[in-house]
């Protein structure tokens, strides 16, 4: 456990940042929790695990993955913009640098299975892979209505070998995936390992997924200072469902006061329609799969229901660090609307030839709203590709004839 | 003295505690029910304040608390159903069981004085980490005489179990076999050694077994090492395909079938 966390924004040695995180969790996931909890730290440090995680993220996902610098956004813009292309990942986002990860805990700890929840598909795609690629039997929990609309990614799964379980509780999405995927690793204790897709859950969960994904943050040090002679961008972009990809993003700037944290949200329809996923303007504190943090609720403290057009930021909840950046100010969130996400995947498609995801639609959408001079340089993190939207885009296509 | 207390002090074994949702089937059930169980003999009860999303439930209960939002069942109306029922000759003991969220929303202070206003004797938060019970809300439990029960299962180890048996008072809550609730356990060997070796601890608490408990045959092998066990998705069944008019004589058929 890190005892003398060295920023306030990071995990302290309970478990929390600041009031959000912990692990709210039934006793029955407490000895799983505990023993990821007192293992996780000492795993992923070994330098045998280090040079295995690092050589499949090479060899493997392909990584590092470019910077780009994006010469007509930028112009369109009158600044400097570089695009961090996870897009470019294997599997087409940035899941799999998590998955790669806890599956080589998973294996430390001898676990034989492995179970995990998905919304749009990506992270469950990234956990099949994963499975693949190491022989481990994979179970992904899908809502019953993301399993009708995200059928590619269903059929990409069961081609790499999982089984795909429509969870068919509650609202039967994310939220519900997730609950059925925790039941599943009540029921299966001992030999079954959990891996989330986001930095959400009970701690250590939010700070294990924070770390394999700040290679993106440790990646984007190096290339702007080759590229720029400067480590530091004055704004990092990146949008926030649960906020795995922002986590990475962030992670190594957290304490670089002079660099600017913008968190896109999924404003849906519009914050005020009903039909939002903005949870840092919609939610309050409370406690959501294992964690205290942000979330949409009732007044009587139910969960509700999200809504986005982008199934990834379709999440009634943000991970705990997110909550404590929102509300330390550290971070800035910005509501983004279904119509500006799409408008800005439209540009980008235009302007650069890349088909970016929905989700990553949300973080361009941004780049209007920063005021970002001539001589900022800004990152947005690109943080997955399009293919699996285009059923979406194409409904679309009309309004943006060119 | 709270009612738990005095139950268990007349009481060492063969306790039923029966489990049911609040403001289900119907909004309005909660103390039609209540009373209906004191009167069948159920020496204690437990009723569910309904979650959007109860993890450590499983479908039988997950859809007994779907249905009793519909129905527009909150904290706040519980306790106004509950208001008068001490009044009304309901002295059966009374357990709250929920999801900390929807308590922390109401305000922990102010639900442990409703629980003491309408004479709740104790919770159980099966998401209330036993760390933060310590050191944020046990004062409140005490200040206002509630008592509290934790869940262990057969992975929690002997000396987390004497960590949870130190701080619970109400009693503890065996889980018969890794799962969520209304899960298929047969009391095997498996079940017996781990309830028989809990009981070689020696806890200070007494132990009530849940968890796939549905008969008088699994409630007769539940109590043989404990204090005795709980029924919960087998009873929320009963409710779901009984007519409204024969809600009170199947309960008490329910109730006595176990004891048979």
């Amino acid at each position: 456990m890190t005892a003398t966390a060295p920023s306030p924004y990071q995990v302290d040695a309970h478990g929390y940042y600041g009031p959000f995180g912990g692990a709210y969790v039934p006793e029955m996931l407490y000895p799983n929790v505990e023993e990821l909890r007192d293992n996780y730290l000492r795993i992923t440090k070994d330098p045998e695990f280090q040079r295995e995680f690092q050589q499949l993220l090479t060899d493997y996902v392909g990584r590092p993955t470019p910077l780009f610098l994006a010469q007509r956004l930028s112009a369109h813009y009158g600044t400097t913009i570089y695009l961090k292309r996870e897009d470019l990942c294997h599997t087409g986002a940035h899941k799999i640098n998590n998955t790669i990860g806890q599956i080589l805990v998973a294996k430390r700890l001898g676990k034989q299975r492995i179970v995990a929840e998905t919304g749009a598909g990506q992270h469950g795609v990234a956990t099949a892979t994963v499975c693949a690629l190491m022989g481990l039997e994979c179970i992904v929990y899908m809502g019953e209505i993301d399993i009708e609309r995200q059928k590619p990614n269903v059929d990409r799964m069961r081609m790499l070998g999982a089984k795909v379980v429509p969870a068919t509780s509650g609202s039967k999405t994310l939220k519900d995936a997730t609950n059925e995927a925790m039941r599943h690793w009540i029921s299966n204790p001992t030999d079954t390992h959990y891996i989330i897709g986001s930095v959400v859950g009970p701690h250590p969960y939010p700070d294990m997924v924070a770390r394999f994904q700040s290679v993106i943050s440790a990646e984007t040090i190096s290339q702007l200072l080759h590229q720029t002679g400067r480590a530091t961008p004055d704004f990092m972009l990146a949008c926030v469902g649960g906020g795995s990809n922002a986590a990475g993003a962030f992670y190594h700037y957290l304490d670089e006061p002079s660099v600017r944290l913008i968190a896109a949200e999924a404003a849906g329809q519009g914050i005020d329609t009903g039909h939002s996923a903005a949870t840092t303007a919609l939610g309050k504190p409370g406690i959501l799969h294992g964690a205290s943090t942000i979330l949409m609720q009732t007044e009587d403290g139910q969960v509700t229901e999200p809504y986005s057009i982008s199934a990834g930021l379709d999440y009634p909840g943000i991970g705990p660090q997110h909550a404590q950046l929102f509300a330390t100010g550290r971070a800035e969130f910005l509501s983004i609307t279904d119509k500006q996400a799409l408008d800005a995947a439209f540009q980008l498609s235009r302007l650069e030839g890349i088909i970016p995801a929905l989700e990553t639609g949300h973080a361009l959408a941004c780049l209007p709203l920063i005021g970002a001079k001539k001589d900022d340089v800004v990152v947005v993190c690109l943080s997955g590709r399009g293919d699996k939207d285009l059923a979406t885009y194409t409904k679309h296509l009309e309004e943006y004839a060119s | 003295m709270n009612r738990l207390t005095d139950l268990f002090q007349r009481k060492t074994a063969d306790v039923l505690n029966v489990y049911f949702t609040a403001g289900f089937p119907q909004l309005h059930d909660t103390v039609p029910i209540l009373k209906a169980l004191q009167e069948a003999g159920a020496d204690l009860v437990e009723i569910g304040m309904p979650y959007s999303d109860p993890v450590a439930d499983g479908e039988t209960i997950q859809r007994s608390n779907q249905q009793a939002l519909e129905n527009g069942m909150t904290v706040a109306k519980l306790f106004e159903q509950l208001q008068d029922i001490r009044e009304q000759g309901i002295t059966v003991p009374i357990l709250l069981m929920g999801y900390l969220n929807p308590v922390v929303q109401f305000g922990v202070e102010k639900f442990c004085q409703q629980c003491q206003a309408t004479g709740v004797d104790g919770v159980i938060l099966p998401d209330l980490p036993l760390e933060v019970y310590e050191r944020q809300y046990r004062p409140l439990f005490v200040q206002y005489g509630l008592k509290v029960v934790f869940l262990v299962t057969p992975q929690t180890s002997a000396a987390r179990v004497r960590q949870l048996d130190a701080l619970a008072d109400g009693f503890i809550y065996l889980v018969a076999a890794a799962g969520t609730t209304g899960a298929q356990t047969d009391m095997n060997a498996d079940v017996d050694a781990y309830l028989s070796r809990t009981k070689a601890l020696g806890l200070q608490n007494p132990t009530l077994v849940g968890f796939g408990i549905s008969d008088a045959a699994s409630f007769a092998a539940a109590s043989r090492h404990t204090t005795g066990a709980i029924i919960g998705s087998a009873f929320i069944r009963l409710l779901q395909q009984t007519p409204a008019e024969r809600q009170p004589l199947a309960i008490k058929e329910f109730v006595h079938s176990i004891r048979a």
